[in-house]
């Protein structure tokens, strides 16, 4: 049990006798803990301490996942359908640009809605991740300079924010699904693991992304206009089956890769193995770059706010 | 140091109600902290780029403004200790509580904490103001990694304390400027670390102190096993701490019993190297 702190150091310290008695509750105490950083530390205590960093972000998830939550309830506070209005917004321009480009691209609805809804709706995810993860640190300039916390925390805020954005698209999806009557059958299943990809590569982003948008601030439009391409240059609002024979590199678009682990077996297809090979690459070598990054900004992030 | 029978950990009680807590320790070796002052261009990555590419990055580089904010700052701390800064503004004493809470880490020498920590800085730090009262109040004990029940309790302290009522489900912008006070006042020292850092605005506007927080402070303030106090007013400083580190652009030029160092530091005398020399060798 805990008891008042202030009961000890009456009788080790002298001047406390004149203080008046205290009668509080025992109140919680921190976790004791050991802090050890130093300017001349060697590559191994960098890499260690940055792997401490993710480790101790990582205990502290149920701040995250709060911090995350509470960012989606205040964007929403005081309005009536709260973040049903992001289910109708995606629902209306699904519906507006299904019936336009399935005319324009002379597709049959009944497999380009499904296509579009499931596309429109993990490229919001991935998109919205992206330009959100630019405001990973920068947004939380207050808590940073004011405590030692774990980076990773603030990235599982952003990564936990979009998740519970990409939740409530989701009846979209079953909407469309359940109008056209499709079912992918138990293939959706290994949608899962396109998902485990997603999140990693989500953390990774808001680590990377945070870190370089809080040292320059010019990057956040940069990243804008490079998803806005990647947005036209990825088979979302057409079907890749529409380049035909010159649609040989699509797999070789990191987005249009990723993409495909979610999205083809929600389809009803099996992702081809180059597709995961192609996805599992990028992830690897993108993750590599943001520790490479992490590791070596890591200290110096207080210090760019 | 202190004798062993002074220490914090209650060593005159009996063993069964010794503090289980290992000792608090701060050690700082020849720490400096320099910021890198951004502005204009070195914020801007096209800049940047455009610079290296025209070979000006290197005498950028070595041309960086940067603004000297603590040199070969030496201190040692064990439990017991109680010191405080002094200082005009701009010294270095805020920057030197932040960097021992291992927020700014250091460009050179090097600082170990043993012991729970928690740092008085920002009276708004985590304060949500669209947020109600009960959801910063849970927030805080997030940040702080406690459990459920550990954040029932501090919200039932919180709640006493500040006096809040009805008001703490509403958010908090709804609350008069005296509520709010109060609130952030309750949720920083509702949580009883082993090491203190305490910037002076917790002192600030002492005279209308409420009684009833500066008693709460006390308890706090005499519940930790070392106390850095930042502070501008003497009595406080003479009242709560035994050590006084005067702090002059970013290096502390004197250091030594409380008593000793203010007087000096109020006369505004400079210190002489024998002072500095016998702050050094007596015990703490």
């Amino acid at each position: 049990m805990e008891y008042p702190a202030s009961a000890m150091n009456a009788i080790s310290e002298p001047d406390a006798i004149a203080a008046p008695a205290i009668t509080e509750p025992a109140l919680p105490r921190l976790a004791t803990s050991t802090m050890d950083i130093g300017a001349d530390i060697t590559r191994t205590k960098r890499n260690s301490l940055a792997w401490t960093d993710l480790v101790e972000g990582a205990a502290l998830w149920r701040l995250g996942v709060t911090l995350g939550w509470l960012d989606i309830k205040l964007k929403y506070r005081g309005s009536l359908l709260g973040p049903f209005w992001l289910t109708i917004s995606t629902a209306v321009w699904i519906a507006a640009m299904g019936g336009l480009y399935s005319v324009l691209f002379h597709q049959d609805l009944h497999t380009y809605l499904p296509f579009l809804a499931l596309s429109l709706v993990t490229w919001n995810a991935i998109g919205g991740l992206v330009g959100d993860a630019c405001n990973t640190f920068t947004q939380a300039e207050g808590t940073i300079r004011a405590m030692r916390m774990p980076f990773f925390v603030y990235a599982l805020r952003v990564v936990v924010r979009t998740a519970i954005s990409f939740a409530h698209n989701l009846p979209v999806i079953v909407g469309v699904f359940a109008i056209f009557s499709v079912w992918p059958g138990y293939v959706a299943a290994q949608s899962l693991l396109g998902f485990v990809l997603w999140t990693v590569d989500g953390f990774a982003a808001c680590l990377l992304l945070g870190s370089l948008c809080a040292r320059f601030r010019d990057i956040p439009p940069i990243v804008g206009s490079i998803m806005q391409i990647a947005f036209f240059i990825t088979p979302i609002v057409w079907l890749p089956g529409q380049l035909g024979a010159h649609g040989w590199w699509l797999p070789y678009n990191p987005f249009d890769a990723l993409l495909e682990t979610v999205r083809a077996p929600l389809l009803g297809h099996s992702v081809s193995g180059l597709v995961w090979m192609l996805a599992l690459v990028d992830s690897v070598l993108f993750c590599g770059l943001t520790w490479f990054a992490f590791v070596r900004v890591r200290t110096r992030l207080a210090y760019w706010m | 140091m202190r004798g062993p029978d002074f220490g914090p950990c209650g060593n005159g009680l009996p063993a069964l109600f010794r503090d289980p807590k290992p000792m608090a320790h701060i050690q700082v070796e020849n720490v400096s902290v320099d910021f890198p002052l951004y502005h204009g261009s070195a914020r801007s990555l096209k800049k940047t780029v455009f610079a290296a590419a025209s070979g000006r990055l290197g005498e950028d580089t070595r041309q960086r403004v940067v603004v000297q904010a603590l040199r070969n700052i030496n201190i040692d701390l064990r439990s017991g200790d109680r010191l405080g800064l002094v200082g005009t503004n701009g010294a270095g004493k805020t920057t030197l509580l932040r960097t021992i809470a291992g927020i700014y880490e250091p460009v050179a020498g090097r600082i170990r904490v043993e012991g729970s920590l928690n740092a008085l800085l920002d009276p708004q730090l985590g304060m949500n103001m669209e947020l109600t009262g009960r959801e910063n109040i849970m927030l805080r004990g997030l940040y702080n990694g406690f459990s459920k029940p550990q954040i029932n309790a501090m919200e039932e302290d919180v709640q006493e304390f500040a006096e809040l009522g009805e008001f703490l489900d509403l958010p908090v912008r709804f609350y008069s400027s005296g509520m709010i006070v109060r609130l952030g006042f309750a949720l920083a020292t509702c949580i009883r670390p082993q090491v203190l850092l305490m910037d002076e605005w917790f002192l600030a506007g002492d005279a209308s102190f409420m009684a009833k927080a500066r008693a709460r402070l006390e308890s706090v303030v005499r519940g930790a096993d070392i106390l850095v106090l930042s502070s501008h007013q003497s009595a406080a400083v003479l009242n709560w701490c035994t050590r006084v580190a005067w702090m002059d652009h970013g290096r502390i030029v004197m250091e030594g019993p409380a008593e000793e160092v203010m007087d000096a530091y109020l006369r505004g005398v400079a210190p002489s190297a024998r002072v500095l020399e016998e702050a050094a060798s007596l015990p703490a």
